[in-house]
């Protein structure tokens, strides 16, 4: 009753044309139309509900004004150059907030792949996926940014000051800096783990100890000497102290040292290169994944 | 020219588990081709590895000549898949959705309004196209996801169990929809494990059972083959065992009478194939009541789908989809699909 076909010829046949078996790569119009819809799509779901981007404003606004009355009566001069404790924790609030968000961008991605939403981006011939990735990437960054901005806004009238032009600038690549690689982590988390509960936990479980175990909330000079070593080597310091040091310094350089680590003394410029390899690592460490995952 | 679908000694493995053992078809352009089979014979795992979201193990795939493996945006771009599930993004509206797969599929700027206008038309939604897909019922659902899978206009459209859950109405508009889509010259692969859908729908069909194909052809033919017709007789509403087995002793060894099977799962109901000429439904009648046995009902039939199932594996369909159901993983299944 079965029945098997015969020998087939697999060659291409004239209805296809040759130009559809060439692969669009991502500098194509292709990739570029694809990655603005699938961004165009995740700033829909923010415009409809717009409750995380809100509770992700309100939540560090929070932090500025409780965590600060806290230790509103320290003496002054205790946290360093800082006049006040509020003027401290701003560059920490700024920086936590955007690690924050940017650890949470691997989750609608998570939904679409338990939802079957993925399978629809997958079925379609896209010239790259990592149009994918690209477009999760850039709506975090985007959030961050606007949180930043809200920090930075009530930190001032919170009387922190703010860095000069320049210095807001550089403010800006460090956050950037930091949400790309934990935005790379948490997407490739994405793709590693089983499911949503699985990268809750994870997120969970990361969040908090690596915002103690920073100079977030206290100056390295508090730490004992294991955590100072810890500390120095959190991403999250790398990206605070020189944001720290840009509020406090209108007169900064690239050369200013502004973290005295355990190991030695670290620059404007060598925390700069220390977040970008931190992003070279991210980046090589989920590539693979992602690779074997989406093609 | 090349088959619309050729799938030649497809063979897939998840871990130690062979989904596919060994699946063979081709599909010409312009027919309806069914894929029938119990639930987790392999069906979704055939069409995943057409559609590229795995990788087969082993095996020859192609559409309209342009191997899957080796071209597989090509071969993406030629087929539309409508997965079992319906994946909407419930906050947008079905024409951002729409707008989204036609980016996807990078249809021309110009050219999106009017495709979107013409599935919308097509499949009746326009008055849906602005609403949140989280608010539309099943059987809207499905048509969005109908309506998205043909936006791109693709040569062959692949549906995995394109009805199952639904409504009878919306089962019947989907069933009308798709014959007209053939009439238009798509070429359409389905998987069901509804004979009546097949048996409606399919010019040919491929019965799958346990990963292999184990049938090919079209309804009429395969019950053909099959031969005989299928005579359902009940003693009593419910048999008691010894009245089914004197009963299934006596018919036996009438003439006309090839095969008799007693159906616990029926209240010993007797299924007999009986060849075709003659009138068999008197002769039985006569038998029985010569025995002093009474009849509570009794009923001839052509072959079914079923039936064709039946003498291929030993059990029928419904029989196979019970054991299957009791020892699936469901979990694991979703994993598997998960990427």
């Amino acid at each position: 009753m079965t029945t098997t076909p015969a020998n087939p010829t697999p060659i291409a046949s004239p209805a296809v044309q040759p130009d559809l078996l060439i692969t669009p790569g991502i500098l194509s119009s292709e990739f570029l139309q694809e990655t603005l819809a699938l961004t165009r799509r995740l700033f829909i779901q923010l415009q409809r509900r717009p409750t995380t981007l809100i509770a992700g404003i309100i939540q560090p606004l929070m932090w500025l004004v409780l965590f600060g009355a806290l230790f509103k009566n320290v003496p002054p001069g205790l946290f360093g150059t800082s006049q006040s404790y509020g003027q401290f924790l701003s560059a920490g609030v700024i920086v936590f907030t955007a690690f924050s968000g940017a650890l949470n961008a691997g989750l609608p991605v998570m939904f679409d792949r338990e939802f079957g939403f993925l399978n629809r981006l997958l079925v379609a011939p896209l010239a790259s996926r990592f149009s994918i990735v690209l477009a999760s990437a850039a709506f975090i960054t985007t959030l961050s940014l606007i949180q930043t901005l809200a920090i930075m806004a009530l930190s001032f009238f919170m009387g922190a000051g703010l860095p000069n032009a320049l210095g807001l600038g550089i403010v800006a690549v460090i956050v950037l800096l930091l949400v790309l690689g934990v935005t790379a982590l948490s997407l490739g988390l994405s793709f590693a783990l089983p499911g949503h509960i699985e990268l809750i936990a994870v997120i969970f479980v990361t969040n908090l100890p690596l915002l103690f175990a920073s100079t977030a909330l206290v100056p390295l000079a508090f730490m004992p000497t294991w955590l100072q070593v810890v500390a120095s080597l959190n991403p999250l310091s790398f990206a605070i102290e020189p944001i720290r040091y840009l509020y406090l310094h209108q007169d900064w350089s690239f050369a200013s040292v502004v973290m005295q680590a355990p190991w030695g003394q670290v620059s404007l410029a060598g925390s700069l290169l220390l977040l970008f390899g931190f992003d070279a690592i991210a980046l090589l460490g989920i590539q693979r994944l992602l690779y074997r995952r989406l093609s | 020219m090349a088959p619309a679908v050729l799938i030649q000694n497809l063979k897939k493995f998840y871990g130690k588990v062979q989904a596919v053992k060994d699946v063979s078809f081709q599909i010409q352009s312009g027919e309806i081709f069914g894929l029938l089979g119990p639930n987790g014979a392999g069906k979704t795992t055939t069409l995943r590895c057409l559609c590229s979201l795995a990788t087969p193990d082993a095996g020859l795939i192609e559409v309209s000549g342009v191997s899957v493996q080796k071209y597989p945006k090509a071969a993406r771009q030629l087929l539309g898949y409508i997965a079992q599930e319906v994946a909407l993004d419930k906050v947008l509206t079905g024409r951002e959705l729409l707008q989204l797969q036609a980016a996807l599929y990078h249809l021309p700027a110009q050219a999106i309004r009017d495709r979107i206008h013409k599935v919308l038309t097509l499949l009746e939604l326009q008055n849906w196209a602005d609403t949140k897909t989280g608010t539309y019922s099943g059987g809207i659902r499905k048509r969005l996801d109908l309506a998205a899978g043909l936006l791109h206009e693709p040569t062959v459209l692949v549906l995995d169990e394109p009805t199952v859950g639904l409504d009878i109405e919306s089962r019947v508009i989907i069933w009308d929809f798709l014959r007209e889509l053939r009439q238009r010259g798509t070429t359409l692969l389905l998987t069901s494990h509804y004979l009546e859908e097949i048996d409606a729908l399919a010019d040919r069909v491929a019965i799958i059972d346990q990963g292999t194909v184990i049938a090919e052809g079209s309804p009429t033919e395969l019950k053909d083959q099959v031969g005989g017709d299928r005579v359902t007789l009940k003693i009593r509403e419910f048999t008691p065992d010894q009245e089914a087995k004197q009963a299934q002793a006596m018919t036996t060894a009438l003439p006309f009478v090839q095969d008799v099977i007693i159906n616990p799962a029926q209240g010993n109901s007797l299924n007999l194939v009986v060849s075709s000429q003659g009138d068999a439904l008197l002769s039985i009648q006569t038998a029985l009541k010569d025995a002093g046995l009474p009849i509570f009902s009794i009923a001839q039939a052509r072959p079914s789908l079923d039936d064709v199932y039946l003498a291929a594996t030993g059990r029928t369909l419904l029989d196979a989809e019970m054991a299957a159901a009791s020892s699936r993983d469901l979990k694991k299944e979703r994993k598997e699909n998960m990427r």
